[in-house]
This record gives C-alpha cells, sequence and structure tokens, in this order.
C-alpha cells in the first residue's frame, strides 16, 4: 500500500472578473514508505500548488481544491482542519524554497525547532530545546547550543535551509516534501544540502517528495520522477529510463537545455522554444503543442491521456520520442 | 546600546538648540508683542519705551539671543510675562493635566486600536472589516474641536452622562501629589477623587483619541494582513501549530513593528491635538497655557519654554519607541 497516494488532485484559482485558472489539472501519483519521488517541471507548471494542495497550506479562500490525497488511506482533503494540523509537522514535514523568509525573523532559532516538538511531542520548552539542540547538531550546524539562542538573520543560507530540515525532521514523519529547497542557495551549499537530505531519508526511511526544476537533483535523488506540464503529469518514469530514454518530447527538450561542459564554448544552448504561457487548454489537444518538435495532427483536438508504458511508468503524447528497444 | 542611547542624546541636544534658535526669532518676527498687549494702545511712548526697557528689549536681538541661550542652558527660564511668576512654575502646574490627558488618550488608542485593526484583518473582506475602513476613515476626518463638541452637546448636556469640563469636581477635597490627580486618588487612597477625576477624563480622553485610534487601526490591519502572506506563517502551519499560537507568536509581533513607529509619530499629533481638546473641555493643560500665551500678551518665556518642552517630550518618545523597536526585531539590534 502506498503511503501517500494523489488521485486526480485539481487546483482551479477562481477571481472576480477573471478567467479560472487550472493549476494543477488530474495530478495523480503515488509515493511509497521510504521512496523518493521526483516532480519537475518549469516554473508555473503546477509544482509547488500541488505540493501546497496536499499539505492543505493553500490560501483558504479564491481557489478549489478537488481529487484525493490518501495519506496511510485519510483522505487529507477532507480531514477536519484542526486533525490536519495534528499531522502537518508529525506525519508529514514540508520544506521550503527560501530559507530565509521562512523562518520567523524575530524568533530564536531554537523556539522555531523546538515548538514542533511541543506541539506534537508534548514536551516542555526545556525538554524540547534539549532535543533541539540535538536536531541542529544532527542537520550538520557547528556549535548548536549558540545557534538555538540566534536569530535567522544571524546565519548563512546554507545554515537556514539545514535549520528548516532540522524543523521538518524533527517529529521524525513518514513523508517529507521539498519544495525547491536548493535553489535559493549557492552551487556549492545545493550539493552539501542534497547530501544531507539523502542521509537522512536513506537513516530514518522517510519517503521523499522533492519538487525541482533542476535535472541534476532528479538524477542525484529521485527514485521515480514526475514531469509535470501546464498543471498535468507527462511522463512518469524511473530516474534511469528518464535520463537514458525520455519519451516525451517535453521531457527530452529539458534534458537537452541542461548546459554542458563538454560542448564547444561557441555552440548555442539548447533551449525550448516559446514559454509556458504558449499553450493551448488540455481540453482542446496537447497543451505543449504548440511548442512541440513533434507535433501532429492528432495532438490537436481531444486531451491527450496518461497511459502507462510497458516499463511501468506512464505517458502522456501521440507522438513520443522513439525508443531503441522496440516497444 | 550605551551607544545607541547616548548618540541620539546628543542628536536631542543639537535638535533643540536648533529649534529654540527658530523659536527665538519667529516669535520676534510676529507682529506686535508683549509691550503692545501689555499696556494696550493708548499707552504712551514713555511708558512703552520704560516697559520695553524694564523687559530688555532694547538691546540688540543677538544680545538677547545670547542671553536666551545662556538661561535655557542653565535651566533659568525667566518669569511669565503675564503674572510674572517664573515660567517653571507655570508650566510645572500645567504640565501633569496635559500628561494624564495624553497617557489616557494613547491608553485609549493603543488598548483599543490594536485588537480592533487585528480583528478587521482576520475579517478581511467581511462586514466587520469594511465597517472599520468607514468608521476609521471618519474617525481621521472629523477634526478635534467639532468632534469635541459633539461629544460635549450630546452626552453632558443632552443627557448628563459626563461633567462637560474640568479635571475634577469643585469642592472636592483632593491631596496632589503628582498632579495625575486619578493616580494621586490612588496613592492617597482618595479613592472618591480618582473616580470623580476619570469621569472628567473620559470625554477629552476619547475626543484626543479617535485620530491616533483611527491610525493605529488602519496601520495594525494592513500590518497584520502583510504578515499573514509572510513565508514563515506558511511554515508555521506546516509545523501544525495550532491557530492560537501561530497569532500570538508568530503573526503579532511581527506585525507591531510599523505601529509602534506610528505610535511615536503620533505623539506630535497628540501634541497639536491637545491644544485643541483642553480648550473643548476647559482642561487647564499646557495646550491651554498655549493659547492664553500667543493671544493674552506674547508671553515670550512661557512660549519659548512651552515648545522646547514638546520637542522633548516628542524626541524622547520617538528615542523610547527606537529602543522597544529594538526590543521587537532582533535585526535592529546588530547597528
Amino acid at each position: 500500500m502506498p503511503l501517500l497516494d494523489v488521485r486526480d488532485l485539481s487546483v482551479v484559482f477562481q477571481r472576480k472578473g477573471a478567467e479560472p485558472v487550472r493549476a494543477a489539472d488530474g495530478v495523480s501519483f503515488t509515493v511509497e514508505p521510504g521512496q523518493t519521488v521526483g516532480l519537475v517541471g518549469e516554473s508555473g507548471c503546477g509544482k509547488s500548488v500541488t505540493s501546497l494542495a496536499i499539505m492543505g497550506l493553500l490560501p483558504r479562500r479564491g481557489n478549489r481544491v478537488t481529487g484525493e490525497v490518501l495519506f496511510d488511506d485519510t483522505d487529507l482533503l477532507t480531514l477536519r482542519p484542526s486533525d490536519l494540523r495534528d499531522r502537518r509537522g508529525r506525519d508529514i514535514g514540508m520544506i521550503f524554497q527560501d530559507p530565509l523568509s521562512s523562518l520567523n525573523p524575530v524568533i530564536p532559532l531554537g523556539v522555531q525547532v523546538a515548538e514542533v516538538l511541543e506541539r506534537h511531542r508534548g514536551r516542555s520548552r526545556q525538554a524540547a530545546l534539549r532535543e533541539a539542540r540535538g536536531l541542529l547538531d544532527a542537520v550538520g550546524i557547528p556549535d548548536p547550543a549558540r545557534r538555538l539562542k540566534e536569530f535567522p538573520h544571524q546565519l548563512s543560507g546554507g545554515m537556514r535551509q539545514r535549520a528548516l530540515i532540522a524543523i521538518a525532521l524533527a517529529c521524525k514523519p513518514r513523508l517529507l516534501i521539498a519544495d525547491e529547497p536548493t535553489t535559493a542557495l549557492d552551487v556549492t551549499i545545493q550539493a552539501q544540502i542534497l547530501t544531507l537530505l539523502k542521509e537522512l531519508v536513506d537513516d530514518s526511511g522517510t519517503a521523499l517528495v522533492m519538487i525541482t526544476h533542476d535535472l541534476g537533483v532528479v538524477a542525484g535523488l529521485c527514485d521515480t520522477v514526475n514531469v509535470m506540464y501546464a498543471g498535468k503529469v507527462v511522463e512518469r518514469a524511473g530516474r534511469h529510463q528518464l535520463f537514458g530514454e525520455p519519451r516525451h518530447p517535453y521531457t527530452e527538450g529539458l534534458l537537452q537545455s541542461v548546459p554542458r561542459l563538454d560542448v564547444d564554448r561557441g555552440g548555442r544552448l539548447h533551449q525550448i522554444r516559446g514559454s509556458v504561457t504558449d499553450n493551448i487548454p488540455w481540453s482542446a489537444g496537447c497543451a505543449f503543442a504548440p511548442r512541440c518538435d513533434r507535433v501532429i495532427d492528432d495532438c490537436i483536438g481531444d486531451t491527450v491521456p496518461l497511459e502507462p508504458t510497458f516499463r511501468g511508468g506512464a505517458l502522456r503524447c501521440t507522438n513520443p520520442v522513439p525508443t531503441e528497444v522496440p516497444a | 546600546m550605551v551607544r545607541v542611547i547616548s548618540r541620539r542624546l546628543i542628536q536631542l541636544v543639537a535638535t533643540v538648540l536648533a529649534l529654540m534658535t527658530l523659536v527665538f526669532f519667529w516669535l520676534r518676527s510676529l507682529p506686535g508683542g508683549p509691550v503692545d498687549a501689555l499696556l494696550g494702545e493708548r499707552a504712551t511712548p514713555q511708558t512703552r519705551e520704560l516697559l520695553t526697557r524694564a523687559l530688555g528689549y532694547d538691546q540688540p536681538i543677538w544680545v538677547q539671543y545670547g542671553r536666551f541661550l545662556k538661561n535655557v542652558v542653565t535651566g533659568n527660564f525667566g518669569n511669565s510675562i503675564r503674572t510674572g511668576e517664573p515660567v517653571t512654575a507655570v508650566i510645572g502646574r500645567a504640565f501633569p493635566a496635559t500628561v494624564e490627558l495624553a497617557v489616557a488618550a494613547i491608553i485609549i488608542a493603543i488598548g483599543l486600536g490594536i485588537p480592533l485593526g487585528y480583528l478587521a484583518a482576520r475579517h478581511r473582506g467581511r462586514l466587520l472589516d469594511n465597517a472599520t475602513i468607514i468608521v476609521t476613515l471618519i474617525g481621521i476626518s472629523i477634526p478635534i474641536f467639532f468632534l469635541g463638541y459633539l461629544l460635549k452637546d450630546w452626552l453632558t448636556q443632552g443627557i448628563h452622562v459626563f461633567p462637560p469640563s474640568g479635571r475634577i469636581s469643585t469642592g472636592l477635597d483632593n491631596t496632589d501629589v503628582t498632579g495625575l490627580f486619578v493616580l494621586d486618588g490612588l496613592l492617597t487612597r482618595e479613592f472618591d477623587a480618582s473616580a470623580d477625576a476619570l469621569w472628567h477624563l473620559v470625554l477629552p480622553a476619547f475626543t484626543l483619541a479617535t485620530i491616533p485610534l483611527a491610525i493605529i487601526i488602519r496601520i495594525t490591519r494592513a500590518s497584520v494582513l502583510d504578515v499573514l502572506d509572510e513565508d514563515y506563517i506558511r511554515t508555521a502551519d506546516a509545523k501544525g501549530l495550532r491557530n492560537a499560537t501561530i497569532r500570538k507568536r508568530h503573526v503579532l509581533r511581527n506585525a507591531l513593528l510599523p505601529v509602534v513607529t506610528t505610535i511615536g509619530l503620533q505623539t506630535g499629533a497628540l501634541l497639536a491635538g491637545a491644544v485643541l481638546t483642553e480648550k473643548v473641555y476647559n482642561w487647564g493643560g499646557l495646550g491651554t497655557l498655549i493659547t492664553d500665551s500667543i493671544s493674552g500678551g506674547r508671553d515670550y518665556p512661557v512660549l519659548q519654554a512651552l515648545i522646547l518642552l514638546a520637542a522633548v517630550v516628542f524626541i524622547v518618545v520617538n528615542l523610547v519607541v527606537d529602543l522597544s523597536y529594538a526590543i521587537i526585531d532582533p535585526r535592529v539590534r546588530v547597528q
């Protein structure tokens, strides 16, 4: 039984006088206990919205969330708000993109770590702070006793993200959702944070949903990858299949867009033409068609379904990139 | 911290000095003067000259200025031209009345403003929020003297809820300790005097509080809405913290920062408002003293000392505000 089973999750933003926006459109994927699953796509493809919807963290007004988010067979979407609060931080932890703005600037770091333990483990402030010290130590923050009393602005960017990881993992959740955890950090720190995350989830058996636009992150971390485009999953595959033989033209485009060091300096960088905004509604065919190099007449007309592939993945494409192994 | 305070105190001295210079020359450039005011239009040139010399106004202006500066530095503000009393005694009598009024107004403005602003933010876009926006707009727009007379007419003439003027009922034998009548009553256990003074205080304090109150409500509302959108509130939600904890620990403190700044700036408005409020309710504080000193005889020594006092109060309050800022926001402490 999967730990997390997201079924047909849709998020529609509605504003008075404006067309409703389908930010996530029938997203389905599963996460097995201890597994690391990637959600990959460009900015605006709906990956962050999906993660916030799973956690119930979308603003209460102006949006409609439908579908099912089964965690341990409990639908988080229909849970009472107070019951959901009991699970957040205890069963599911979350790490955010910008570690500086995600920490409260006027509260000492120690309290920000300790308050999760006070809330879910019933610890006293003193006991929680002692435990927090160990947690900071575990995520590689030097001199944790001193750091507990410090404020977020006194820490470096990498240390702030480590602190956020410590907070998210404080109650040993079974699922960790990381929303672009390395985007705001410089490259050397990125690698450290990813290594740390990998170690922590491997040691504790925590399942991880990794949301990123960075294929390098996916390659180093994820067991299964979901590629999203315009609110829908367009391809799902194991890490090796995805990198070795991408089937969706969008996945292929993403992979080719990674700058390479072994190409002449004069060579043009590869890009996918157009931008996310150049799309057609999924109801009228494939949203990626206007930007696709392999577009054929069949791509326009009906919604393209997500169909299972023979390798256990899934693909939403009428004219996929051919594989060397015949299907 | 010590360095910050000492630097600010030096700034205070410089500001006060510059201000006193301005006031000195500004007062003397006004048409008319104490001599005209005291003697009237039909005085003979001889008496005018005698009085001018007696008051020292015959000397060159820079000599007067030098003497004035020396007096300010030594704390000698001279005697009131109108009454002949020492300026310090005149002001010392009026100051506690204004302090009592202003403190009461600030307590009302903060005590009501922050909770109401917070409630409005929580009910964003709903009835309570819209009502608050309209009421605060009215509160900011109504002139103090108009509201003052309106309340006075309704609540002291139409229905006798509050006393119309003064600080305490005549004939009440109260002991004067600090000059703050409500506090004095508590200190001397003359609780009837305390209650009576408080009863007199309600209308003037509310009148004076309206504008700061409306502004504090609005700033708090906007500030809370800003903070609710912050990433760290989402983090707090992701931790599964209870709503009450999030509000108390994460929202309120951050939202207070702009409010505290506003409170400091409103001190100036409060001092200006006190002049009008005291006039309406015949309060007998600094505001009354200012109007009397200008209209009744160009009382230069009293006016100079009053403006000096107002400036010092404003600067000190803002110093306190800045220091409390450092307590609320650790990011400010580093500098």
